[in-house]
């Protein structure tokens, strides 16, 4: 009986293997929807939700609808490491979504390359991501090109000559960015004359900021998340620094200037998206998301979409639903009109897009700029 | 020299934080002779408390002292009572066990306060109310004093000469002293330790959520994992002053905040806080019962 009990008991991982169900394609996503910076997560998911929704609304890809399974990382990398292997190996997912840290990505990007699943990243910028294995994709571009983007942008608009920096030293985006601001702004002519780091989850950043303030910079360019930038902003304007404050996709949260209240007005970021853009694609975008949510999707959210609308894309063209096939596909996408501008996959699996700045006002942002690579 | 003055004020008003929090530490230490790991969590529930109130009440927009003493006073009510819940459900059972049991059921507490604080409060960072104006009264070149850099340290220093007070010359200050010493003659002398177990959990609770308040005002991002970092840091002042010592606790949050400082000013802000921790290590290993903590001669 007690042999019979553990039979039946170490079969059970088996069999749930085998619940598979034909008439579905079940697609796996992983985020921060807790932690730190949930809103990145969260936002995602109302992206990648409203895409799914949306054709499976339509009767779903070759009469299958899709089914969607997303799994909370809670913000960490081990954590992230965890739900994509389960994703793969129980869920039996057939592609994998996410994730918006590069260095979450990272850290899951080995898995999927391992099970041969394809992996679309809506927003991890790091280059390394898609370096992994030819089964990582990404939907945004790369560091190099938004570090890129705001030293031309500093010095081409704002005539910026001498730049501070001050990055999240344990965050691969942050430094990433920041090293390729240092490099280009020194070719366009300009110079470096501080570079400070701080970490995520401290609150004071006033050491730093002093720092920065007795090199008298022209501009300070801030490559990191909302909820420390706000504090840095209010700590900035405190300590009587008024020079424009620079930084990346990083800052796209309405959390930004409820936490830096006026002291973040004016200051400039570059970004995937505007909802004030006047493409009818986006526009249109816009619509149905306010329809579905009652509110107006930020970057993330339209990053999310359109990585799910390439994969939905993808699995359409493939023959059969296999993650080869869907790879191959996925690799083939060529000017695909997204919610984020016109997007082709390169031979390195990256994005091949255009950028945009804006500045912040308040809860909007006001489109400046549109920097193309 | 302005920037040396104004590192030095920034130290401070940091290291006035570590110094409120590390109070609530060296204070459960002194009478129990363990570490409340939940203690920074508390002081997190604090945090949460006030901006509800905030919001209920309908003073996020009011700063002014009204509203500061009111959220003070609920902050310090929640803290209060959060602390006396743990003490009676966590603790008090582990009161004869190993010290190891109850040190292990803190972090136990403290994980359990941190997660369920995602679950009932959301893990994206909240926005604190604005609850006093916070004003640059001090201008002098590049130097700038706000009111919210002494606000804290004030606090810390007054918390401290209070604490003294309490602890040295009242009654219930001396009933600690005794429990401290030797918990079994205390209750045959009269003293009820468990009442004056839970009022040393009150007292220390209701510091953080005074911190709490304090600190929201200055850094106006809450988040459930608030604790966490700020809660080591202030755990590490209160053993480098020498855990127990009142005094202690305020010296040690205070260098704590400068060695942060100096280092990020002076020496490199990459390896901030490598440098900071391996300052008090050095301190640490010339005196090892902390600056102003006794030696205690283990009896066999």
């Amino acid at each position: 009986m007690k042999k019979l009990f553990f039979a039946i008991l170490f079969s059970l991982p088996l069999l749930s293997g085998c619940t598979k169900s034909g008439d579905e394609i079940r697609v796996g996503e992983f985020g921060s929807l807790t932690g730190n910076d949930a809103t990145f997560g969260l936002s995602t998911n109302k992206g990648i939700r409203l895409a799914i929704d949306e054709v499976n609304e339509k009767g779903g890809i070759k009469g299958k609808k899709i089914k969607l399974i997303t799994l909370d990382d809670q913000g960490r990398d081990t954590e992230a490491v965890q739900v994509v292997t389960r994703l793969i190996t129980q869920e039996n997912v057939v592609a994998v979504l996410g994730e918006v840290a590069s260095s979450r990505s990272k850290a899951a990007a080995p898995i999927a390359q391992e099970y041969k699943i394809p992996m679309i990243s809506p927003s991890s910028t790091n280059p390394e991501v898609t370096k992994i294995g030819d089964y990582i994709f990404r939907v945004c571009f790369i560091d190099p090109f938004q570090g890129f983007v705001m030293a031309k942008f500093a010095s081409e608009n704002l005539k910026v000559k001498k730049a501070a920096i001050l990055r999240d030293v344990k965050n691969d985006y942050s430094v990433g960015l920041a090293d390729v601001f240092a490099a280009d702004l020194k070719k366009m002519g300009g110079e470096i004359i501080a570079d400070l780091s701080y970490q995520a989850g401290d609150v004071d950043f006033k050491a730093q900021l002093t720092q920065i303030r007795s090199k008298a910079p022209d501009a300070i360019f801030i490559p990191g998340y909302y909820t420390e930038v706000g504090l840095i902003a209010q700590q900035a304007r405190d300590l009587g620094i008024k020079v424009p404050l620079l930084g990346g996709d990083g800052w796209d949260s309405t959390k930004l200037s409820e936490i830096g209240k006026e002291a973040i007005d004016g200051a400039y970021f570059s970004n995937h998206y505007t909802s004030e853009s006047t493409d009818p694609v986006v526009r249109d975008f816009i619509t149905r998301f306010q329809a579905k949510y009652g509110d107006t999707p930020d970057g993330l959210a339209a990053m999310g979409y359109d990585a799910a609308r390439i994969l939905i894309l993808a699995m359409e063209r493939a023959q059969e639903i296999k993650p080869n096939l869907i790879r191959d596909e996925i690799a083939k996408t060529k000017d695909f009109a997204g919610a984020t501008g016109k997007i082709s996959i390169n031979e390195n699996r990256d994005a091949v897009k255009s950028a945009v700045v804006v500045q912040v006002q308040g809860k909007s942002n006001k489109f400046v700029t549109t920097i193309h690579p | 020299m302005q920037d040396f003055v104004q590192h030095l004020v920034n130290g401070l008003s940091l290291g006035s934080i570590y110094a409120l929090i590390a109070l609530g530490y060296t204070m459960v230490y002194g009478i129990l002779q363990m570490i409340n790991f939940a203690h920074s969590d508390v002081y997190m529930v604090g945090a949460f408390a006030a901006y509800y109130a905030a919001k209920w009440l309908g003073i996020e927009n009011q700063p002014g002292l009204m509203s500061l003493a009111t959220l003070l006073v609920v902050s310090m009510v929640a803290c209060a009572l959060l602390g006396l819940t743990i003490e009676r459900l966590a603790y008090r059972p582990l009161r004869k066990a190993p010290k190891l049991n109850i040190l292990i059921t803190a972090i136990g507490v403290s994980l359990f306060l941190q997660y369920a604080g995602q679950l009932v409060f959301g893990a994206d960072p909240k926005v604190f109310p604005e609850v006093m104006p916070d004003i640059t009264f001090f201008q002098w070149g590049d130097l700038s004093l706000r009111s919210s850099d002494f606000t804290v340290l004030i606090v810390a220093l007054l918390a401290m000469v209070g604490l003294h007070f309490l602890i040295h010359h009242t009654k219930i200050g001396r009933a600690m002293r005794a429990v401290s010493q030797n918990s079994s003659v205390a209750a045959m002398l009269g003293v009820n330790p468990d009442r004056i177990v839970a009022m040393t959990f009150v007292v220390g609770s209701s510091l953080a959520g005074v911190g709490s308040v304090l600190v929201g005002m200055k850094y106006p991002k809450i988040e459930p994992l608030m604790g966490m970092m700020i809660g080591l840091k202030a755990f590490v002042a209160a053993v480098l002053g020498g855990i127990g010592s009142i005094p202690g606790a305020v010296l040690g949050g205070l260098l704590m905040g400068l060695s942060e400082e100096m280092v990020v000013a002076y020496l490199s802000s990459t390896y901030r806080d490598a440098l900071a921790f391996g300052i008090l290590i050095v301190i640490l290993l010339l005196k090892p019962a902390g600056l102003l903590g006794r030696y205690q001669v283990e009896k066999v």
